[in-house]
């Protein structure tokens, strides 16, 4: 294989981590406050597709994009206020088991109402244009995913660290009733936290379904869980873990269908989950505890 | 009127009655302590005046308005504030961070001179403003627990078990503490298992048995009554 092969596939995987890495961040945040696998995290990456499909039909991209975006959001904090606030101090077992629902719900109501044939995914003319750089070329969104991830980011790590309401949701995410003690209103910290993790599945689903042409009601299902697997590998609960196991995850992947081990390329995601629960249960940056009692 | 009055409380959890009907109030501008051994309603009382516990019946009045069934936050804005057991610091964030989420409902301007009040009464927290609270010593962690309940500006101060865990020396500074907290004009409600101290320190005392108040009286009158010293200050018949 040529060096300029191995860089093409490297710049492919990147893409793919970063849209990855975006989805593995909802995972993570929501993990990080309520202690919750929000297994409906990669159906509403799933809708999010949809909603763009049905957005570009009437409107032009732009705004598309904007409407996609909202409804995701909106989608998302919904979903939280039904499934999972009633259940807010009901054992951890149920709020699991409510999310398993939303997910199979989620995946059956679009199968009932956009039925289970692939649709065709729109295309957006300026994030296909092709770019030549010497021997490489690659469509202007798989350079635009990896940049517009690091900025997100950037930006989420600023908001997380540096504002108040970052600070609310760091105390929130160790003890709910001493937060309540300082006046932090729980259930708004709560909404904020789904809102960015939708919001973040709504950029990545953009990002991810304009390079694979299709979506159907499970097309959620695999990417989900294997961000899922990103989010435990950088240590859930840890923004940049989610991040790095994103990109790490996506890279891996494009390279070993590069090889031409394809069949393999799901199989090794959850192999690493496997080692990775084996030998290092918190993940690469896991929470580290310095508590005292 | 007294700045707190709780009517006849009664809290259950489930078919367990935790506080059978008490009554007590609170008079502002002073320090009064709850005493009584493990399991006897202490906790449960304060939790309740704060909403964290749902009440059963009774009702608690702060300040001439009606707290049954309100918001936590509600509270807090009415400057009603609660340093809980175990002084329960945000581990990972640091001892300023700590802080100005105790002021969380606070505007900036008040922030800095809340701030200022408590580098003042606890130096060392200031030394330690950078470091994560989980860093902090059990002393510390307990300065930081009630410098964050008075970035609130409260009126009034409820304190559950401040010398839990801490050496004799750390106690006595803490206590110091409360009175110059108290005499800056924050009304002070006090639990505590430690009855000597408590008692020294405040105006009233109530005993607290398995649900009930028992017995009223001044700090000191309590220190002296015979049936106290017998069961919580280790004095034998």
């Amino acid at each position: 294989m040529s060096m300029t092969t191995i860089l093409q596939h490297c710049l492919t995987g990147i893409s793919l981590g970063g849209a990855y890495a975006l989805i593995a961040i909802g995972y993570t945040l929501v993990y990080g406050i309520l202690r919750l696998i929000n297994f409906a995290h990669g159906d509403i990456f799933m809708m999010a597709g949809y909603f763009m499909i049905f957005a570009l039909t009437s409107f032009p991209w732009p705004i598309a994009i904007l409407i996609t975006l909202v409804v995701t959001t909106l989608m998302g904090i919904g979903i939280e206020r039904a499934a999972y606030k009633p259940l807010r101090s009901a054992p951890r077992m149920s709020i699991m088991i409510s999310a398993i629902g939303v997910s199979y719900l989620l995946q059956n109501l679009s199968t009932y109402l956009f039925t289970a044939i692939p649709r065709g995914y729109p295309e957006i003319p300026f994030l296909k244009k092709i770019f030549q750089m010497g021997e490489l070329s690659a469509s202007f969104v798989t350079i635009l995913t990896p940049i517009l991830t690091i900025i997100l980011v950037v930006i989420l790590m600023i908001l997380v660290n540096k504002t108040k309401t970052g600070m609310a949701m760091r105390a929130v995410s160790k003890d709910f009733e001493t937060a309540k003690l300082m006046g932090i209103n729980i259930n708004r910290v709560i909404s904020v936290t789904f809102a960015i993790g939708s919001f973040l599945a709504g950029v990545g689903s953009i990002l991810y379904f304009t390079d694979r042409m299709s979506v159907t009601p499970f097309s959620g299902t695999l990417p989900g869980l294997k961000c899922f697997v990103a989010a435990v590998f950088g240590g859930i609960g840890n923004i940049p873990g989610a991040v790095v196991g994103g990109f790490f995850i996506g890279i891996v992947e494009t390279l070993l269908v590069a090889l031409g081990y394809s069949t393999f390329s799901d199989a090794f995601t959850f192999f690493l989950l496997i080692v990775m629960l084996l030998v290092r249960p918190t993940g690469l940056f896991g929470e580290k505890t310095v508590e005292k009692v | 009127m007294s700045l707190l009055e709780i009517q006849d409380l009664k809290v259950c959890y489930g078919g367990i009655v935790a506080l059978n009907g008490i009554t007590f109030a609170v008079d502002e501008g002073k320090i009064i302590t709850l005493i009584g051994a493990n399991g006897a309603g202490k906790s449960t009382t304060l939790r309740s005046i704060m909403g964290l516990v749902p009440i059963t019946s009774g009702t608690i009045t702060y300040n001439g308005v009606k707290l049954n069934g309100m918001d936590t936050r509600k509270i807090v804005e009415m400057g009603l504030v609660l340093v809980p057991e175990g002084r329960r610091v945000f581990p990972n964030l640091t001892t300023l961070e700590n802080l100005k989420i105790g002021g969380y409902l606070q505007d900036k301007a008040h922030e800095q001179q809340s701030l200022e009040r408590v580098y003042e009464l606890f130096p060392r927290l200031k030394e330690r403003h950078w470091q994560l609270a989980g860093t902090l010593s059990g002393g510390e962690q307990q300065m930081l627990a009630v410098g964050r309940a008075l970035m609130a500006n409260p009126k009034m101060i409820m304190m559950d078990e401040p010398s839990l865990g801490l050496a004799p020396l750390v106690v006595k500074d803490i206590f110091s503490i409360i009175k110059r907290i108290n005499e800056a004009g924050v009304t002070v409600l006090l639990i505590e298992q430690n009855a000597n101290v408590a008692l020294r320190t405040a105006h009233t005392g109530y005993v607290m048995e398995t649900g009930n108040i028992t017995l009223t009286g001044p700090g000191r009158e309590l220190l002296e009554n015979e049936e106290i010293k017998f069961a919580y200050l280790g004095k034998s018949k």
